[in-house]
């Protein structure tokens, strides 16, 4: 006969072979076409297993419990009276505290690496002033890089419509091409009420805030086209207000640039 | 202190109707006004979640096809609204904080009978109010955030009924949590300590201090955003120089404390259902106490982790993720107790067990996804997505009215003196955990895979998900009719309960049931151990 401690090691060596199969084998995100996004499903897929763990763990105890503890027919009375475990509650303090903790300092670095910790106001070069305020958004601006290597595009969102102005070229798309391995800048500022750019395969999101202008900062990997989605309620048409990312290489995107380019005027 | 019985107040029961049209009355025992609550949250949460299902029609097709777009705003506008504003907050607090308070406390009515009265009846011509704005100029359509500028610019008539209608009913939120906070402080028998008040008690204690922390600044909010509506001033008009940002810092300090105060109670309630049916005591009272204080404190402070999009300094994104990230801790410990409750007990799996046990599961999904929202970089791709709409439907649907389905099957016989049928308790039951995991466990795949809420169209890759979800949505809708037939058929015709059908030790089945006006019929009993099961009678206190 095997002891119940054998049982429970076994059940839980099951339930994380089971976690880590499933986060390493499921795959529930869009395709990965920025720097950010590998960087992103590496978080998830840790928190996804930890997640799975728990999620598991816990079922299991709940259902397990009903099924052994049930009420037989025969049984009158009650269970035993206990009333609680000073050292069970220490260690479901703890661990749970050290988990979530770990988690917080992993996501931290995370987002550290994903630049989001970055000064965004000294590195972008469209700023017209040092007192105009530039509310945060994700930088993969490095402090050493000088912006001038940024692809830096103007955003302007109202209902129901994303515009792109490319100020080098002196034009307005309603298409965003970007070359691909290029770091884009983009400030961004709405017309009317608070719209949000979001590109899922970017894994990236801000809002596009009235009268606050916000920067985001990307670098896309994978050539291709992309939606731009809005992803803050801005009214009837909000489901509608969609616009695409296209991806190019830097041959096709100059192509592209140099088609819409207006020229200077020279008097 | 001692209990003494407002001579006055005893005058006007004698001259208030009897029977079922006391209901209708303006009454003053806590027990009717409990049941006023209830009945009147469950009628809005039929019109709540008709409007539910009719998102749910629009989305099982990819084009905006079955209303048009701003019906449909105003439509998620109110599904919103009604189900937290006049389903979930009134009837966890108001409905059964009205009935049980005084009997655990030992009370004969609650501490303010005539403030009890206005809060509850302050509801229904709100809510009326609410749904009739359709009917004016189209109800409000900016989301139940109200984010302005939107706000300010959609039509004027809606929004201002909108906040208007919640205006009353946070007065009618604070008003409970002053009468309950007075009631458990004040009014406990004499004899009786506060570490030997049942779970629900401290739960309402947290709440309410919740409620009158943070409902005020929700009421000044709404004001200053009245005045932007209709007074043409700046506070949150940017065309004015006014800050939408300050709006939502200031909406969310009141709005995510809404959470545990829709939380919360249901925590407590659930608390009181195990140990009954699990006979065993409440494991770990002390802790589960700590933690709901730890729970209030922390609650107050991680409104930002619902605006990391909105361009907050990084400081405060940091901030904000460990605090919220450390709720899982005081909340985990709950969890963890209630299980320990189950273990080595002699589990009765009836339909009040099942829908907690339900609650425990969906709930931990719920909490889980949760601690991964909390993460800066992992929310910045998945915020206002269908990602977060199931989350917080597994936290208010999956947790909270699981708990209210379980708390009318334990307290259906306290109140009716009938007993509800288990088998049509049990396939309620088992449709709505189905239809409740097929609706919403799909939405998070849909959020991380491009789907923004709030969209009344959406990319066709994404229709066969949703219509899952649909299907989940209609078998929801279904499962409230073996609901509806059990309980009207059982008020009249349901098998005699007795007094106490499940040998309960709380001190509201120390009773009649249905309980006398004045809730006992001598002096109310001193129950040192609600818990106190396992043991011989001699031993319990």
């Amino acid at each position: 006969m095997l002891n119940k401690n054998f049982y429970l090691i076994l059940i839980i060596t099951l339930v994380f072979a089971i976690s880590f199969w499933i986060g390493f084998n499921v795959n529930l995100l869009p395709a990965e076409a920025s720097i950010n996004a590998p960087i992103y499903d590496e978080l998830f897929k840790i928190l996804f297993i930890i997640g799975l763990i728990i999620f598991i763990g816990m079922t299991i105890a709940v259902i397990y419990s009903l099924f052994k503890f049930r009420k037989r027919n025969d049984q009158i009375g009650d269970g035993i009276a206990l009333e609680g475990n000073l050292s069970l509650e220490i260690v479901w303090t703890i661990i749970p505290s050290i988990i979530v903790l770990l988690i917080g300092l992993y996501s931290y670095n995370i987002y550290d690496r994903m630049g989001g910790m970055k000064e965004l106001n000294h590195n972008h070069e469209m700023m017209s002033s040092n007192s105009e305020k530039i509310w945060a958004g994700i930088s993969q601006t490095s402090d050493n890089e000088i912006a001038i290597n940024n692809l830096s595009i103007e955003v302007s969102a109202m209902q129901f419509a994303f515009l792109f102005n490319y100020p080098k070229g002196n034009f307005i798309s309603g298409e965003l091409h970007v070359p691909v391995d290029q770091k884009v800048s983009m400030k961004m500022e709405s017309k009317d009420v608070i719209h949000a750019f979001w590109v899922p395969e970017f894994r990236i999101k801000q809002d596009i805030i009235p009268g606050q202008p916000t920067i985001l900062n990307f670098t896309p990997t994978k050539v291709g086209k992309y939606p731009i989605i809005c992803a803050e309620l801005c009214g009837p048409y909000h489901g509608g207000m969609r616009a695409s990312i296209i991806v190019e290489e830097e041959s096709d995107y100059n192509e592209w640039f140099n088609k819409n380019k207006k020229p200077e005027v020279n008097l | 202190m001692t209990i003494s019985i407002d001579p006055q107040k005893t005058n006007n029961e004698s001259l208030q109707p009897k029977g079922w049209l006391r209901y209708f009355s303006f009454s003053l025992d806590h027990k009717v006004i409990g049941i006023q609550y209830l009945v009147c949250g469950f009628l809005f949460y039929l019109i709540g979640g008709t409007l539910a299902s009719a998102i749910r029609i629009e989305l099982a097709s990819p084009m905006s096809d079955f209303m048009p777009r701003d019906v449909y705003n105003q439509v998620l506008t109110l599904h919103g609204t009604i189900m937290i504003f006049l389903w979930i907050v009134p009837v966890v607090n108001g409905a059964f904080g009205n009935y049980l308070i005084p009997f655990y406390v030992g009370a004969r009515d609650m501490a303010f009978p005539r403030l009890n009265a206005v809060a509850f009846w302050l509801i229904p011509p709100s809510g009326l109010m609410l749904v009739a704005s359709y009917f004016v100029e189209g109800a409000a359509q900016a989301g139940w955030t109200a984010y302005p500028p939107l706000s300010i610019t959609t039509p004027q008539s809606g929004q201002i009924i909108w906040i208007l209608s919640v205006l009353l009913l946070g007065g009618s939120s604070i008003f409970g949590g002053i009468n309950f906070i007075a009631t458990i402080i004040k009014l406990r028998r004499p004899g009786l300590k506060l570490m030997q008040l049942p779970m629900y008690c401290w739960a309402m204690l947290g709440t309410s201090l919740l409620v009158v922390l943070s409902t005020p600044v929700l009421a000044g909010t709404l004001i200053l955003l009245s005045f932007d509506i209709i007074a043409n001033t700046g506070f949150f008009n940017p065309v004015l120089g006014g800050n939408v940002v300050v709006y939502q810092h200031l909406f969310w300090f009141y709005s995510h404390p809404a959470v545990y105060i829709m939380v919360l109670p249901a925590f407590g309630l659930v608390s009181e259902i195990l140990p009954v049916h699990a006979r065993k005591p409440l494991f770990g009272y002390t802790t589960m106490v700590f933690s709901i204080m730890g729970i209030v404190v922390l609650g107050l402070v991680v409104w930002a982790h619902h605006m990391f999009t909105s361009g907050t300094p990084p400081w405060m994104r940091l901030f904000f993720t460990i605090a919220t990230a450390f709720i899982a801790v005081p909340t985990g410990i709950k969890f963890f107790n209630w299980v320990a409750t189950l273990w080595g007990g002699k589990i009765s799996i009836n339909s009040a067990m099942l829908f907690s046990c339900g609650f425990i599961i969906n709930f931990v999904f719920g909490g889980i996804t949760g601690v991964a929202l909390a993460q800066v970089p992992f929310d910045i791709h998945v915020h206002d997505t269908y990602f977060v709409v199931a989350h917080f439907h597994y936290i208010v649907y999956g947790g909270t009215v699981f708990i209210i389905f379980s708390s009318i099957y334990h307290w259906f016989p306290k109140v009716t003196g009938k007993m509800l049928n288990e088998k049509l308790g049990i396939l309620h039951f088992i449709i709505t955990f189905i239809g409740f995991n097929l609706c919403f466990a799909p939405q998070h795949w849909l959020g991380l895979n491009g789907m923004p809420r709030r969209v009344a169209e959406y990319d066709p890759q994404f229709q066969f998900v949703n219509q899952i979800s649909s299907l989940g949505a209609l078998l929801m809708a279904i499962s409230t009719i073996p609901f509806l037939i059990n309980v009207l058929l059982s008020v009249r015709n349901g098998k005699d309960s007795g007094d106490n059908p499940w040998n309960a030790l709380t001190p509201e089945w120390l009773t009649s049931s249905p309980p006398p006006v004045e809730n006992w019929e001598g002096e109310a009993p001193l129950v040192e151990e609600p818990y106190g099961y396992g043991k011989k009678i001699s031993e319990r206190k």
